[in-house]
C-alpha cells in the first residue's frame, strides 16, 4: 500500500492484499488457458476456479454449487432482482429500503417506470428499519424483498435473517446486498432463509471487477447474462480467472483475519470517534451505535461543508476519506442515506465517513486527530453559520 | 477527483478578506444552509461614496465556493461600484484560472452576493448615486426549481450571460434541475424560448439564404440539418441514419437501427426526412434510400 497516504476509505474500495495478488499472477501470465478447454494446459485455470468457489462457499457457509461468479456487486444485485421478477409467477412487487446502494435503488426506480410496484422501507434518525413496516408491506404479490446486510455509508447492520423469514412466510424470495458485510460478519447461509446474497471483490482486498452471487440451492433462477454454458449455465461469459482466483484467496484471508481484524478496526474507529468528539465543536456520530460495522464511522460537523473538509484533510496529511455532502456525491444533493435519516440540514452537508481495514494503524488515527480539529475550526471561522456557539 | 487550479487551491487554503465588517454600508446574503452553500458579503465604501474601500466575506460551502468568494473580494477591492457592477461570474472563473464546469454555480453565487449587497446599499443609502440594475434578463420572478429555489429570471440571466444551451449546463451554473429533476421540462422550455429567439434573429440576418445557396453552402446545411435534427429525431425512436452522399439535389441516405428493419422505412424517408430537408434547406431536394 502506498504509505504516504492515510487511506481510511475502505468502504469505497480496498487495496489488494499481496497474497491475493500472488494468487492471481499465474493466470495473468503463464496459465492463460480458457478454463472450459479440454487440454491439460487449461487445467490450472479450472482448478483455480474450483478452489476459489470452495473458499467463498466456506466463507459464506454455503456449498460451491451455490456460488455464481459475476463481474461486480452491482451485477449480482441486478441479477438477483431481475431473476426473481421472471421466476415468481407474475408477482410484480418488490420491497426494498431507502438506504440501499444505487445498484438496487436505481434498478428499482427503472423497474417502477416499467410498471413494477416498489415499496421502500423508511429508516429512523439512527438509520434503523422498522420490522412492523416490513411485515405490513410484504404480501402475496411480492416477488422479492431486498435489504442490504450492512450499509456502506453509516455501517448499520440490518436484521436480514428476520426479514428473510418474513418474505418466505408470504412466498416471496429474499435477497441481501452483503457487499459491505462479507468478510466482516461471520456467515452461515445454510442455516438461514436468505435466497440470494451479493458480494464484491474490491471491498475485501481482491481486485475490482469481480464479484459473486450466492443462490441458495433449488431457488429458481433466470439468467441475466445469456450465452455460453459457464457458471453451470447460469451466467455466460468466459471467466475472469485471475480475478476469481484473487477473490478466492481474499475469501480465505477474510476468514483467517476476521476476528482479529474486527477487533483491530473497532479499536481504531473508537479511538478516532472519541478523539474527534473531544476536540471538535458540535460533532455527531451517525448510525446505530448498537448495530454497526466495526470499521465504519460516519461523523457530521455542523456548519461546514464536507468537500471542503475532505480537500483540506488531503492537503494537510494526504488523508483519503469520503463525504456524503452534495459536492462529493456527484450530484447536487447530499447523501440519500443521511437525508432519509432526517438529519439536520446544518449537519447534513458536513458528514465525513472514515472506514478502516486491517491495513490501518493507530498512526493513521493519530494523524487525523492531529489535523482534523483545526480544519473544522478554520472552516467554521469562514462560515456565516453557527457563529454564536463557535 | 478534484480538478482545481493552483489558484483555486490557494484561495481555498488561504482565503483573503474573511470576516465581517461591523459598520458595513451594504451586506449581501445568498444561498442557505439547506442547499449546501451560502455566502455573506460585507462592503464598506470610501468617503467618495462610490469606491469600495473594504470588503469581507463568510462562506459555507465547498472548496470552489470558498475560493470564488475570496477571489471576488480581491476583485472588488478598490473598484468603484460602477466598475464592480460590470463584473460577471466568468470574470471570477477567469481570475481563478478556471473552475470545473459543474462548479460554475459557485462563481454565479459570488456575483449574486454582490448584487444583493448593492441592493442593500440602495436601501440603506438612497441618497447615494448607485449603479442601476444592469441585469438584462426578462422573465418573471416565479420559482422554477423548487429543490434549489431558483427563479425563471435567474435561469434566464445565467443562460444569457454564459451562452448556455443545455439543461445540464444550466444545472452547473445555478443548480436548477440538479435535485428531483421535476423542473427539467420547464428549464427546457425556457432554453427553447431563448434559443428560439436567438435563432430567429440569426435567420432574419441571413434572410437571403435559401435559393442563393452555393453548392458548398447547401451541402454544409444538409449535413448540419442531418446531424442536428434528423438523426436525433430517428434516434429518439431507436433508429438512426447515415448521410451517404449528396449528388446535386439527390440526398442519399442509409437507414440504420430500428429504422432499417422498419417496414415503413420508405415512408419515414419521404414523409419525415425529406420533409425536414424541404423545410430547412430547400424544397427541391430528393431523398434516396441506400440499402
Ligand atoms: C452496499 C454496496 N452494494 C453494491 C456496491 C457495488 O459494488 P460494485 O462496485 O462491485 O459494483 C457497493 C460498492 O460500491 C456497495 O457498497
Ligand atoms: S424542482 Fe428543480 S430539481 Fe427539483
Amino acid at each position: 500500500m502506498s504509505k504516504d497516504i492515510v487511506y481510511v476509505d475502505n468502504n469505497a474500495t480496498t487495496c489488494i492484499d499481496s497474497e491475493v495478488l500472488a494468487a492471481m499472477q499465474p493466470f495473468l501470465t503463464e496459465y492463460y488457458g480458457n478454463p472450459s478447454s479440454v487440454y491439460p494446459f487449461s487445467g490450472p485455470a479450472a482448478a483455480a476456479m474450483r478452489q476459489a468457489r470452495q473458499s467463498i462457499a466456506t466463507l459464506l457457509g454455503a456449498t460451491p454449487e451455490e456460488i455464481i461468479f459475476t463481474s461486480c456487486g452491482s451485477e449480482s444485485d441486478n441479477t438477483a432482482i431481475m431473476s426473481a421478477l421472471q421466476t415468481q409467477g407474475g408477482r410484480r412487487k418488490i420491497l426494498t429500503t431507502v438506504v440501499e446502494h444505487p445498484a438496487i435503488l436505481n434498478l428499482c426506480r427503472s423497474l417502477q417506470k416499467r410498471g413494477y410496484h416498489v415499496d421502500y422501507l423508511s429508516v429512523d434518525s439512527q438509520g434503523r428499519l422498522n420490522l412492523d413496516e416490513a411485515r405490513s408491506l410484504i404480501d402475496e404479490e411480492t416477488a422479492i424483498v431486498s435489504v442490504m446486510f450492512a450499509n456502506n455509508e453509516i455501517g448499520n447492520i440490518y436484521p436480514v435473517y428476520e426479514l428473510a423469514e418474513m418474505a418466505h412466510a408470504k412466498g416471496a424470495l429474499f435477497h441481501t446486498d452483503a457487499v459491505q458485510a462479507v468478510g466482516k460478519i461471520p456467515l452461515n447461509l445454510a442455516a438461514t432463509q436468505i435466497d440470494f446474497l451479493s458480494l464484491s471483490g474490491h471491498k475485501l482486498h481482491a481486485p475490482k471487477g469481480v464479484g459473486a452471487l450466492y443462490k441458495k440451492r433449488f431457488v429458481p433462477f433466470f439468467s441475466w447474462l445469456i450465452g455460453g454454458h459457464q457458471e453451470h449455465g447460469l451466467r455466460a461469459g468466459t471467466e475472469n480467472v485471475a480475478g476469481i482466483a484473487g477473490l478466492g484467496k481474499a475469501a480465505e484471508l477474510a476468514l483467517r483475519y476476521m476476528a482479529s481484524e474486527n477487533q483491530q478496526v473497532s479499536v481504531l474507529r473508537d479511538r478516532l470517534e472519541a478523539g474527534l468528539l473531544a476536540s471538535c465543536p458540535d460533532p455527531k456520530v451517525n448510525g446505530d451505535p448498537a448495530s454497526r460495522l466495526p470499521n465504519t464511522s460516519n461523523i457530521c460537523f455542523k456548519y461546514v461543508e464536507g468537500e471542503a473538509i475532505l480537500l483540506r484533510l488531503y492537503l494537510a496529511a494526504k488523508v483519503c476519506a469520503s463525504s456524503g455532502s452534495a459536492c462529493t456525491t456527484g450530484s447536487l444533493e447530499p447523501s440519500h442515506v443521511l437525508r432519509a435519516m432526517g438529519l439536520d440540514y446544518q449537519a447534513l452537508h458536513g458528514s465525513i465517513r472514515f472506514s478502516f481495514s486491517r491495513f490501518n494503524t493507530q498512526e493513521d488515527v493519530d494523524i487525523i486527530l492531529q489535523v482534523l480539529p483545526k480544519i473544522i475550526r478554520d472552516l467554521r471561522e469562514l462560515s456565516p453559520f453557527g457563529r454564536a456557539k463557535a | 477527483m478534484w480538478n482545481y487550479t493552483e489558484k483555486v487551491m490557494d484561495h481555498f487554503l488561504n482565503p483573503r478578506n474573511v470576516g465581517e465588517i461591523p459598520e458595513a454600508d451594504g451586506i449581501g446574503e445568498v444561498g442557505n444552509i439547506v442547499c449546501g452553500d451560502a455566502m455573506k458579503l460585507y462592503i464598506k465604501l470610501a468617503a467618495d461614496q462610490k469606491t469600495i474601500e473594504e470588503v469581507r466575506f463568510q462562506t459555507f460551502g465547498c472548496a470552489s465556493a470558498i475560493a470564488s468568494a475570496s477571489a471576488l473580494t480581491e476583485m472588488l477591492k478598490g473598484k468603484t461600484l460602477e466598475e464592480a457592477a460590470r463584473l460577471t461570474n466568468q470574470d471570477i472563473a477567469d481570475f481563478l484560472g478556471e473552475l470545473p464546469e459543474e462548479k460554475m454555480h459557485c462563481s454565479v453565487m459570488g456575483m449574486e452576493a454582490f448584487q444583493s449587497a448593492l441592493e442593500s446599499l440602495r436601501k440603506k443609502h438612497p441618497e447615494y448615486a448607485l449603479p442601476g440594475d444592469l441585469s438584462s434578463a426578462e422573465g418573471e420572478d416565479r420559482i422554477v426549481c423548487q429543490c434549489f429555489n431558483v427563479s425563471e429570471r435567474k435561469i434566464r440571466e445565467v443562460v444569457l450571460a454564459n451562452n448556455l444551451t443545455t439543461v445540464e449546463q444550466v444545472t452547473h451554473y445555478c443548480k436548477a434541475g440538479g435535485g428531483c429533476g421535476g423542473c427539467i421540462e420547464d428549464i427546457e422550455q425556457i432554453l427553447a424560448d431563448i434559443l428560439g429567439k436567438k435563432k430567429e434573429a440569426a435567420v432574419k440576418e441571413s434572410q437571403t439564404l435559401p435559393g442563393n445557396l452555393t453548392n458548398l453552402q447547401k451541402m454544409r446545411l444538409i449535413e448540419e440539418v442531418f446531424e442536428q435534427v434528423i438523426r436525433p429525431g430517428l434516434q429518439a425512436d431507436g433508429g438512426d441514419a447515415e448521410l451517404v452522399d449528396i449528388d446535386g439535389n439527390k440526398v442519399q441516405v442509409r437507414l440504420k437501427g430500428r429504422c432499417a428493419a422498419c417496414h415503413a422505412a420508405e415512408q419515414t424517408l419521404k414523409l419525415w426526412v425529406e420533409a425536414k430537408l424541404h423545410e430547412m434547406v430547400s424544397p427541391s431536394l430528393l431523398v434516396e434510400q441506400i440499402k
